[in-house]
C-alpha cells in the first residue's frame, strides 16, 4: 500500500472540497473495495477523505410518496429498514444476495454504486489492464473466462458491473442526488450514472471529480409485482453470473455489461403484451454473440424469463 | 522386530479403562485459535524487531532473467538490503546432500538466472517495515529473455511419458477381456488444477545467535524443514532449530520448504537481526504447490450379473520440469474393486508451470472421481442399484496384491449409510423428481484411502507434581494433533487429560515425520503410546522398588494406573507422590515406533461411502447441496469430535471438488487466473446444509498397537463423484468434468431440450 493521508470530513462541503481540490485525493466510506484495491496498489490515493460518518446514513420519505435513503447508509440497514422489505422487496433481495454479512455492515449505498469490477486481469497487477493502466490493452478479451459482457462491451474493455443492488435501483427508476464540486446539487438516474466502456473504460461515471453521493431517490413503489434473481457458482458470497431485477413493468440485468442494464426491449415487449420468455428473448436478441459468451446470453435468457414470470410481470 | 502380533495384546489405550479414548474433547489449542492469540509463525515475537522481507516474482514461465535493475528500491526508504541471482549470499546447488542422511536436499532460493515458472522468486526486498519492503519491491525492475513453455495441459498429451521407475500393471489380460465383455463402460474424467488456499499463508521468523539459526516457520514437517534449511545453507543441522507451534492449515501444500525459510534465514544472518517473510494470498497460488489436473479414461467390461472381468483405471496428469512429483490417480483402484483383468498406470507431461505437488488426499481425490462415476454409468447400464453392482464386486483379498485385507467393512458403511441416509428414496430412474424449478437427486460413492505408519519417536517426562509433558517433533496443522496425544498420553498413564501437556513443533524434540497421507496420528500416536508404555515402566520400577512406597516390592505385574493413581491392589500412592519423593527431578524417557515386520503382508486401508442429494436449477444450472452423509471405517477413533471435523472437513473439499473448485491456466502467460479466495471458489456456510458423518466401530489390530488408522484424508476421497452422480440422478445429465458449475450443467440440460 502505498502511503496516503487521511481526514475525516467535517461536513458535505467540506468533503467534496478537500478531493476536487486534490486530484489525488478519494472518498472513503466503508472502505471494502477501496482498501482492498489500495492494498494491490490498483488504486494509489495519496489521500483520503473519509465520508463514512457524515450525517446522511438515514432514510427517510419523500413528499412524492419514496424513499430518500443517505449514500453513507450500510448495506445492512438498508436491506433490513422495514419501508424498503415492505415496498421495495426487489432492492432488499438484491442487497442480501450480495458479498457477505460482514461487509454489508460496513458497505454504504454510495460505495456500493461505485464499487469497481472483479475482472481477474484487473486485479492481477502484472497483467495489461485498460481500466487500471489506459492504452495497455486488455487482458480479459481472449483469456480463459467465459463471462465477460454480452451489452455494450468494447475494444478496450469487456469487464462488467457486478453490483446487485445496483441493478434493482436500476429496475426501481431510482436517481442519485450529489452534491457537486461548486457545492449545487444534481439528480441523476441511476441507470445513466455509469458509462459504456468505449474506448476510456477508466472512466466508470458521469460523476466528475469530488462530486459527492449524498443520497439515492426511490419514486414511489410501482405498480406489479417485483423480483430478483442471481445466478452464483456457490450459494453465498460470491459475484453474480448474471442478476435479474423486475419491478412492475421495468427490468433490468446484471454481470452483462459495464453498467446496471436496463432491458427497454424487454420492457417494450412487456408493454406491448408479450410472454416472459418473449420479452427475455428480445432483450438478449440484442446481445453480443461469440462462441464464449453464448452460454452466458441463454443464461440470462432463461434467468430474465423466470425472474419476469415471478414478478408476474408479464401477460 | 516387531510382528502385527504383538499389536494384537490388550494395552491401556485398547482397554480405555479411563474412558479418555474417543472422546469428543474439544481442541487443545482451539480457544488460541478463535481468539487470534495462538502465535502462527509471522506473530512470534524475536528477541529484538524484525525487520521485513518481500519476494519478487517472475511474470513469465519459462526463460531466463537478463537484466534486474536494483537501484531504485536500494535508495527507497528504511531498505536494508536487495537480493537477485546476481547477488545473494552462496547457497548449496539444488537437489544436493551434504549428509547423506538428511530427509530434504538443498532448496537454494534466486539460485540461477533460470526462470521455471510464473511466480517463481526473482528478487527479494528487506525493509524496516512492510510496508517500504513493499513499496521498494515495486521499484525492482527485472527484465526477461521468455522462451517457449509448455503450460496448456489438454494440448500437451503428446508430452506424456511414464513416471520415473513406474510401469502399467497389468493383471490377466485387460484388452481380450474388455473387448469380450458384454457390458461395457469406456469414458474420460477430467479434475482441474485446484489450490490448497491454506488460511494462513507461508511465512517464516528467523535470527541467529552466534552460528545457530531459529526459525518459526509454517510447515508440516519439522525434521524436512529443519533438514533442508541446513543442507541449503550448508550448517550441520544441530545449527538450525525450527520450530512450527501453530499451523493454519496445510492440506499437503506445507509438506516442504519454500523461500520464506531460506531466505528469512540468510537475510537475518547478513542483516544480524531478526527477519521474517511471508507469502501474499496471490504469491501463495504459483508460489507454493498445487494438486495438479488429471484426466482419467476408465474402462470397465462386466457380465449382465455385475460381475466385473475387465477394468482399467489410466490417468493422466502433470509436474514441473524439473520435478519428479506424480498425482498417482489410478492407485486407489487397484485396491477396491474385484476383476480378474485389469490395467492401471500412469503418465505425466512436464510442464513450465508451478510445481505441482501433494494436496489432501492426493491420488484418491481426483481418482475417485472417474472410477466412482464410472460405476454408477455402469450400473444403470446393467439396471443395477449402484450399491448392489458394488457388493458384486467386492473382493475377498486384495484384487491385485492377493494379499488379505486387514479389515475391510466397505459393504457395512455402503449399507448402513444407505439405511441412514434413506437412499431407498432414490428413483433410479434420472430427471424424476422436481421441487418447483429444482430437479432432485442422489448419489452415492465409495471410499478408499491407503494408511500407513512411519517410524517415529516421541518424549515423555513427568515431574515432581505429576504433571506428565509429551514432546515431539510433529506438528498440529489443524487436525487435532495436540488433542489426540494428550489423549493417548492420558489414557496410557492412566491420569487425567488436565494432567498432560503436549508440546510440538520443534526440531529439538524426539522426531516424529508430520502431517501427511493422514500418517500423522497413528504414526505420531504410537510413538508417543510406545513413550508413556516406557514410563509406565519406569514408574512401576520406582514404586516396586521403593522402600517408602506402598508398592514396594511388588509384584510389578500387578501394577495399575488409574486416575493419577498407581497401585497394587489397595496398596497405593498418587504419581505425584511418588515421583516427588523418589525422583523429585522428575523422569524423562523415550519410545519410539516402527512400521511391523510383517504389515506388508495385508492390505490395509480406510473406507467409506458417501451419500449425496443435490437440487439442480433447472432454470440456471446452478448445482446445490441438500443432504450429505458419510459412514467410515478407520480403525479405533480416538476423538470424536476432531475425527468427525476432519471427515466433514473432507466431505466438504469434496463439495467444492464437484461443484465450484478450479484454477484455470492462461496459456498466454502461463499463470493462474484465480489468485485470491474471492475468486477461488471454496465451499461456504451456505454451500454446506445437512452434512454429517458418523464412524463405523473398528479396530484394525494389524495397524499399529493402539488400531487406529488415519482419518484426515479419506473424507474427500469419492465424495465429489457422489455429488456428480446425484446431479445425474437429478438431471440425467452426465457430466465428466470437474468441476460442475452452472455453464456446463446448463449446456447439458439444453441440449436434453430442458
Ligand atoms: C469478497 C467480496 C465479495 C463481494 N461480493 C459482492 C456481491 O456479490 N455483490 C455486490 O454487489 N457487491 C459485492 N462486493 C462489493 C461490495 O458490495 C462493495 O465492496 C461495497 O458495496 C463498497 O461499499 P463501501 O462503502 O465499502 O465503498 P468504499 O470501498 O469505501 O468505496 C468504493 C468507491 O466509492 C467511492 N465513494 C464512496 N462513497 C462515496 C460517496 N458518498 N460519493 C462518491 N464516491 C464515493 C470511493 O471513493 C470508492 O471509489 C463484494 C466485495 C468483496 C470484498
Ligand atoms: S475487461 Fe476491462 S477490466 Fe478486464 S482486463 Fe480488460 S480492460 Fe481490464
Amino acid at each position: 500500500m502505498k502511503p496516503f493521508t487521511y481526514e475525516r470530513a467535517a461536513d458535505a462541503k467540506a468533503a467534496v472540497k478537500a478531493v476536487a481540490e486534490n486530484p489525488g485525493a478519494k472518498f472513503l466510506a466503508g472502505g471494502t473495495n477501496l482498501l482492498d484495491l489500495m492494498k494491490l496498489e490498483i488504486e494509489t490515493p495519496t489521500h483520503l477523505v473519509d465520508v463514512g460518518r457524515l450525517p446522511f446514513a438515514g432514510i427517510e420519505a419523500t413528499d412524492e410518496g419514496g424513499l430518500r435513503i443517505g449514500g453513507a447508509m450500510t448495506n445492512a440497514k438498508l436491506a433490513a429498514h422495514p419501508k424498503v422489505r415492505e415496498l421495495y422487496p426487489v432492492l432488499a433481495r438484491a442487497i442480501l444476495a450480495g458479498a457477505s454479512g460482514q461487509l454489508r455492515n460496513k458497505a454504504t449505498t454510495a460505495g456500493n454504486l461505485l464499487q469497481r469490477t472483479r475482472c481477474d486481469y484487473f486485479y492481477d497487477t502484472a497483467k495489461p489492464c485498460n481500466k487500471r493502466e489506459p492504452g495497455s490493452g486488455c487482458s480479459a478479451i481472449g483469456g480463459p473466462g467465459g463471462y465477460g459482457a454480452i451489452f455494450g462491451a468494447s475494444e478496450a474493455c469487456i469487464a462488467t458491473h457486478t453490483s446487485d443492488m445496483a441493478v434493482a435501483l436500476t429496475a426501481l427508476d431510482a436517481s442519485v442526488e450529489t452534491m457537486t464540486p461548486d457545492g449545487g446539487a444534481r439528480t441523476i438516474k441511476v441507470e445513466a450514472l455509469h458509462r459504456l466502456p468505449g474506448a476510456s473504460p477508466q472512466v466508470e461515471t458521469d460523476l466528475a471529480a469530488g462530486e459527492l453521493i449524498t443520497a439515492v431517490v426511490l419514486p414511489p413503489p410501482p405498480a406489479g409485482g417485483q423480483a430478483y434473481a442471481k445466478v452464483r457458482d456457490r450459494a453465498s458470497y460470491a459475484h453474480g453470473l448474471a442478476m435479474v431485477a423486475v419491478a412492475g413493468g421495468r427490468v433490468a440485468f446484471g454481470a452483462v455489461a459495464h453498467k446496471p442494464w436496463r432491458a427497454e426491449k424487454a420492457e417494450a415487449a412487456l408493454a406491448a403484451g408479450a410472454s416472459a420468455a418473449e420479452a427475455a428473448s428480445a432483450e438478449v436478441a440484442g446481445a453480443d454473440a461469440d462462441d464464449r459468451r453464448a452460454h452466458k446470453i441463454a443464461l440470462v435468457r432463461r434467468l430474465a424469463a423466470a425472474t419476469i414470470e415471478d414478478a408476474g410481470s408479464a401477460r | 522386530m516387531t510382528s502385527v502380533r504383538d499389536w494384537a495384546e490388550p494395552n491401556p489405550v485398547t482397554e480405555n479403562r479411563g474412558g479418555v479414548i474417543g472422546k469428543g474433547v474439544d481442541r487443545y489449542e482451539g480457544a488460541l485459535k478463535v481468539t487470534g492469540t495462538a502465535p502462527y509463525a509471522y506473530d512470534t515475537v524475536a528477541p529484538s524487531p524484525p525487520a521485513i522481507g518481500v519476494l519478487v516474482t517472475a511474470t513469465i514461465p519459462r526463460g531466463r532473467v537478463t537484466s534486474v535493475d536494483t537501484a531504485a528500491a536500494e535508495a527507497a526508504p528504511g531498505v536494508q538490503l536487495v537480493w537477485t541471482h546476481l547477488n545473494v549470499p552462496a547457497q548449496a546447488p539444488r537437489g544436493t546432500r551434504a549428509n547423506p542422511r538428511s530427509q530434504r536436499a538443498s532448496n537454494p532460493a534466486l539460485g540461477s538466472d533460470r526462470v521455471e515458472y510464473y511466480g517463481q522468486s526473482v528478487a527479494f526486498v528487506v525493509a524496516d517495515t512492510f510496508e517500504n519492503a513493499r513499496a521498494a519491491a515495486e521499484l525492482v525492475k527485472v527484465a526477461y529473455a521468455a522462451e517457449p513453455a509448455v503450460v496448456d495441459f489438454m494440448a500437451s498429451f503428446d508430452q506424456a511419458t511414464l513416471p520415473p521407475d513406474e510401469e502399467d500393471v497389468h493383471i490377466g489380460d485387460f484388452h481380450g477381456a474388455f473387448a469380450a465383455a458384454p457390458v461395457t463402460i469406456d469414458e474420460t474424467y477430467f479434475s482441474p488444477i485446484q489450490n490448497h488456499v491454506q488460511m494462513e499463508p507461508c511465512a517464516t521468523i528467523a535470527w541467529w545467535e552466534g552460528d545457530k539459526v531459529t526459525v518459526h516457520t509454517s510447515i508440516q514437517m519439522v525434521k524436512g524443514g529443519q533438514h533442508a534449511l541446513a543442507e541449503t545453507l550448508a550448517i550441520p543441522s544441530s545449527d538450525v532449530h525450527l520450530l512450527t507451534r501453530y499451523i493454519g492449515g496445510g492440506f499437503g501444500g506445507k509438506g516442504q520448504p519454500y523461500d520464506d525459510l531460506i531466505l528469512s534465514a540468510l537475510a537475518a544472518r547478513a542483516l544480524k537481526r531478526p527477519v521474517k517473510v511471508a507469502y501474499t494470498r496471490q504469491q501463495m497460488f504459483h508460489g507454493t504447490i498445487h494438486r495438479p489436473a488429471v484426466d482419467m479414461r476408465v474402462r470397465l467390461g462386466a457380465e449382465p450379473n455385475g460381475r466385473l472381468t475387465a477394468f482399467a483405471v489410466e490417468a493422466t496428469t502433470h509436474c514441473a520440469r524439473a520435478a519428479t512429483f506424480t498425482e498417482h490417480a489410478a492407485n486407489f483402484s487397484r485396491n477396491l474393486y474385484a476383476a480378474p483383468n485389469r490395467l492401471t498406470g500412469h503418465r505425466l507431461v512436464r510442464m513450465d508451470l508451478p510445481h505441482a505437488g501433494p494436496m489432501r488426499a492426493p491420488g484418491e481425490a481426483p481418482g475417485m472421481l472417474s472410477l466412482e462415476c464410472a460405476m454408477d454409468e455402469l450400473a444403470e447400464k446393467l439396471g443395477l442399484d449402484p450399491i448392489e453392482l458394488r457388493i458384486r464386486n467386492e473382493p475377498d483379498i486384495d484384487p491385485e496384491t492377493g494379499k488379505p485385507f486387514s479389515i475391510r467393512q466397505l459393504v457395512r458403511c455402503m449399507t448402513e449409510g444407505a439405511q441412514r441416509f434413506g437412499w431407498e428414496r432414490r428413483n433410479p430412474v434420472p430427471g424424476q423428481v422436481r421441487d418447483g424449478r429444482w430437479m432432485v437427486g442422489m448419489g452415492m460413492a465409495a471410499a478408499i484411502r491407503g494408511n500407513f505408519l512411519l517410524p517415529a519417536k516421541a518424549g515423555v517426562r513427568i515431574d515432581a507434581g505429576g504433571i506428565i509433558t509429551l514432546r515431539q517433533g510433529m506438528t498440529d496443522i489443524g487436525t487435532g494433533t495436540y488433542t489426540i496425544l494428550a489423549q493417548i498420553t492420558a489414557e496410557t498413564l492412566g491420569v487425567p487429560l488436565g494432567h498432560v501437556r503436549v508440546e510440538i513443533g520443534d526440531s529439538d524434540f524426539p522426531p516424529a515425520p508430520g502431517s501427511g497421507g493422514q500418517f500423522g496420528a497413528a504414526t505420531a500416536g504410537s510413538a508417543a503410546f510406545e513413550a508413556g508404555m516406557n514410563l509406565r515402566r519406569a514408574l512401576t520400577e520406582l514404586a516396586v522398588g521403593d522402600p517408602n512406597s506402598p508398592l514396594y516390592g511388588g509384584p510389578a505385574e500387578y501394577v495399575t494406573f488409574e486416575n493419577g493413581v498407581i497401585a497394587i491392589e489397595n496398596r497405593s500412592e498418587t504419581l505425584a507422590a511418588l515421583v516427588g519423593r523418589a525422583a523429585p527431578d522428575g523422569i524423562y524417557v523415550e519410545g519410539s515406533i516402527s512400521p511391523a515386520a510383517d504389515a506388508r503382508d495385508y492390505s490395509q486401508h480406510t473406507y467409506g461411502a458417501h451419500f449425496a442429494e443435490v437440487g439442480v436449477n433447472q432454470v440456471t444450472g446452478e448445482v446445490r447441496l441438500r443432504k450429505m452423509f458419510g459412514v467410515f471405517a478407520a480403525g479405533r477413533i480416538l476423538n470424536a469430535k476432531t475425527a468427525k471435523s476432519q471427515i466433514t472437513g473432507g466431505m466438504i473439499w469434496g463439495v467444492g471438488t464437484a461443484l465450484t473448485e478450479v484454477n484455470a491456466v492462461d496459456p498466454r502467460f502461463g499463470s493462474f487466473v484465480n489468485q485470491d479466495m474471492a475468486e477461488y471458489l471454496a465451499p461456504v456456510h451456505a454451500d454446506i446444509v445437512d452434512l454429517d458423518a458418523m464412524f463405523l466401530d473398528e479396530a484394525d489390530d494389524k495397524a499399529n498397537p493402539m488400531g487406529i488408522k488415519g482419518v484426515g484424508e479419506l473424507g474427500i476421497a469419492g465424495a465429489g463423484a457422489a455429488i456428480a452422480n446425484a446431479i445425474y440422478n437429478a438431471t440425467g445429465v452426465r457430466l465428466r468434468d470437474y468441476p460442475m458449475t452452472p455453464d456446463k450443467v446448463l449446456a447439458g440440460l439444453m441440449a436434453k431440450g430442458l
